[in-house]
């Protein structure tokens, strides 16, 4: 229970570090820390699957198109940064408070059930769950992917003509 | 078979994108179109088609849970017919042949995420399907990529983003407290304990998403950008049934018989929808341009809907979808009457558009029929729906409620007069500058809305009898 405290905690932390921070490579770096984080908490509630998942796409594969995307971009001066950070400090000040509060509401006011991992772990594995049971959403998916091919092509791509 | 209202236009879409240069011609135009005629005819004569033997082979491979009734039949309907309008209106609008060969294939896509949304019957994939449509609009809207209509994109995304986090957020704690996140799963477990805190909290978060998605008063800051400034198909569509299947859908469905709402929630959303009829209609009675009066109004009416569905008795259900359907379509009408506007003046400002006198009479007749249809005018469709909500506003004995709904509605006429008088009554020496017609599309486009506006008021109690009264039996 400790070890899963320790590591919320610092999800948490992270979080807002990602928020807050105005450099945007520190920002992909904090996201990316918190879907690691947040992989290890799945891992620790029985879903390997899920955990792999979000740590090889949300960890991985995401961190590296923002960071070759920021790599396009331009530093600003240091005046600008200074600036920045503290309209950032006053615009965002109440963001830690409401999360600890609302964290604190939800670990005490609410009774949530107690996590049932056996019913998860019960749960047919992966390929049955996504072929045979949800495979409407996986069709879905699917056109999501096309329809942001779409979107690529109909709003990045240049009209020669 | 249900699902071929998802698969059908899923093969056209698959099949447009075939290496073959003949297919992005006029052929996608005629081939999507004969798509939405076949979903509208097959809603009308439900159940059956002829080849749907053939097609019963193909779903049995793919065996979807999903289920079609009354409410998702009218849906299938309303779906149909706005998109086959929308498309009509990108072909006459849309110049270059690219151009409308993506809207094509982007409006595949948003008619197979709204049909599946109407037809599943669980709240996940409801989810997936309404993101999906919202994709789908988004790409639509930027379409012109000029810096307007990239700003009201990037307003209707940020917006629709915080919406999805609070909808997934409430499904995972359904998930938490049921195990199921069926329809029926969830119904049940309201039965069994409905006090439950999560299940409370999880329903507030549903809520607060889907009245981002419906755009009601205080979560209407992307509406007006987003609808005015979207090419003329584009905000034909989103207006007309877009965001209607994405917010008004969701909260008819799992707000009446999903959900088991206490006292407080009827109130909240009755309220947000009391706030946003008023609130809405003064600002639409400022607005300079057509389209933002458009949208303004269309807050307002969908603060009727969610009137109704907050009053919650089974007449007020009714009315709810009653209204729905009648918003869509005379919505749709009043955003192809702008359309035809932009088409021939290249604006719709009405400090720009002013005293067109009888220069366009199909436009003039028509938008005053949906005009006056909005406003609730006897004998059209829009006042059977509001008197429906009314009606049952007063018998469920929520007279302020009521009353203020009905001076509203006096409102909505105020300002649709006042446009109506400034941009098509008074006579002026105003002439086109391109001089360039109306498109037939556009002309043919408005004469069938307003045909529709016009059979259902007049055989209003006759659909009322064959199609709708079954819709009340969904309350649960």
């Amino acid at each position: 229970m400790t070890i899963n405290s320790i590591l919320l905690v610092s999800l948490l932390l992270v979080a807002i570090w990602t928020v807050m921070t105005i450099r945007l490579i520190r920002s992909i770096v904090g996201l990316a820390l918190t879907s690691a984080l947040l992989s290890v908490i799945m891992y620790r509630l029985d879903a390997p699957l899920a955990a792999v998942f979000e740590l090889s796409v949300c960890a991985g594969l995401i961190s590296v198109i923002f960071i070759t995307t920021v790599s396009f971009t331009q530093r600003v001066s240091r005046e600008r940064l200074l600036a920045r950070r503290k309209e950032r400090l006053k615009k965002l000040f109440y963001l830690p408070f409401i999360i600890i509060v609302a964290a604190f509401f939800l670990a005490h006011y609410l009774k949530l059930p107690p996590l049932d991992l056996g019913a998860v772990t019960k749960n047919p594995e992966a390929r049955v769950l996504l072929w045979n049971l949800r495979h409407l959403d996986l069709l879905g998916q699917v056109i999501v992917l096309l329809a942001g091919v779409f979107g690529v092509v109909v709003l990045f791509k240049e009209d020669r003509s | 078979m249900i699902s071929s209202f998802i698969l059908v236009p899923f093969f056209l879409l698959v099949m447009l994108n075939l290496p073959f240069a003949f297919l992005r011609g006029r052929i996608a135009f005629w081939l999507t179109g004969a798509v939405l005629l076949r979903q509208v005819a097959l809603t009308i004569i439900h159940p059956w088609f002829f080849w749907s033997t053939f097609l019963e082979s193909v779903g049995k491979f793919f065996a979807f849970n999903l289920s079609l009734d009354a409410l998702s039949l009218l849906m299938l309907f309303t779906i149909g017919v706005v998109a086959l309008v929308s498309l009509i209106v990108a072909q006459s609008t849309i110049t270059t042949q690219k151009r409308r060969f993506n809207f094509v294939n982007l409006l595949l896509i948003a008619v197979i995420g709204m049909n599946t949304a109407v037809l599943t019957t669980d709240i996940f994939s409801l989810y997936v399907f309404i993101e999906l449509t919202a994709v789908a609009v988004f790409v639509l809207m930027a379409l012109e990529q000029n810096q307007f209509a990239v700003e009201g994109t990037f307003k209707y995304l940020a917006l629709s983003m915080l919406a999805s986090v609070f909808i997934l957020a409430s499904i995972a704690f359904f998930m938490l407290v049921t195990g199921d996140i069926s329809f029926a799963g969830i119904h049940d477990a309201f039965s069994v304990e409905a006090n439950d805190m999560v299940l409370r909290l999880a329903t507030a978060l549903f809520l607060c998403g889907v009245l981002i998605k419906c755009g009601l008063i205080p979560f209407h800051g992307w509406v007006p950008d987003a609808y005015s400034e979207a090419p003329a198909a584009v905000s034909v569509l989103v207006a007309g049934i877009v965001t209607k299947i994405a917010g008004v859908y969701a909260l008819l469905r799992l707000f009446s018989s999903v959900f088991v709402l206490n006292d407080s929630f009827r109130n909240v959303i009755m309220s947000i929808g009391i706030v946003s009829i008023v609130v809405a209609a003064f600002a639409a009675l400022r607005q300079g341009n057509i389209k933002r009066m458009l949208s303004y109004s269309s807050i307002s009416q969908i603060g009727y809907i969610a009137l109704a569905i907050g009053c919650g008795t089974p007449l007020a259900f009714l009315g709810a979808v009653v209204h729905f359907f009648n918003h869509a379509i005379f919505k749709s009408l009043l955003f192809v009457n702008a359309a035809s506007l932009e088409k021939k003046f290249g604006s719709t400002d009405t400090r720009i558009i002013t005293g067109l006198g009888g220069q366009l009479p199909v436009t003039s007749f028509t938008s005053l029929v949906g005009m006056l249809s909005t406003a609730g005018l006897p004998p059209l469709s829009g006042f059977w729906s509001k008197f429906i909500i009314i009606f049952a506003l007063f018998s469920s004995g929520r007279y302020a409620y009521g009353s203020i709904a009905l001076l509203a509605s006096a409102m909505t006429l105020a300002y649709f007069l006042f446009l109506e008088r400034s941009v098509f009554f008074i006579k002026s020496e105003m002439i086109s500058e391109e001089g360039s017609g109306i498109p037939f599309g556009i002309k043919f486009s408005e004469i069938l809305l307003a045909a529709i506006v016009v059979a259902v008021g007049a055989g209003f109690p006759f659909i009322l009898n064959v199609a709708l009264l079954h819709v009340k039996e969904l309350l649960r």
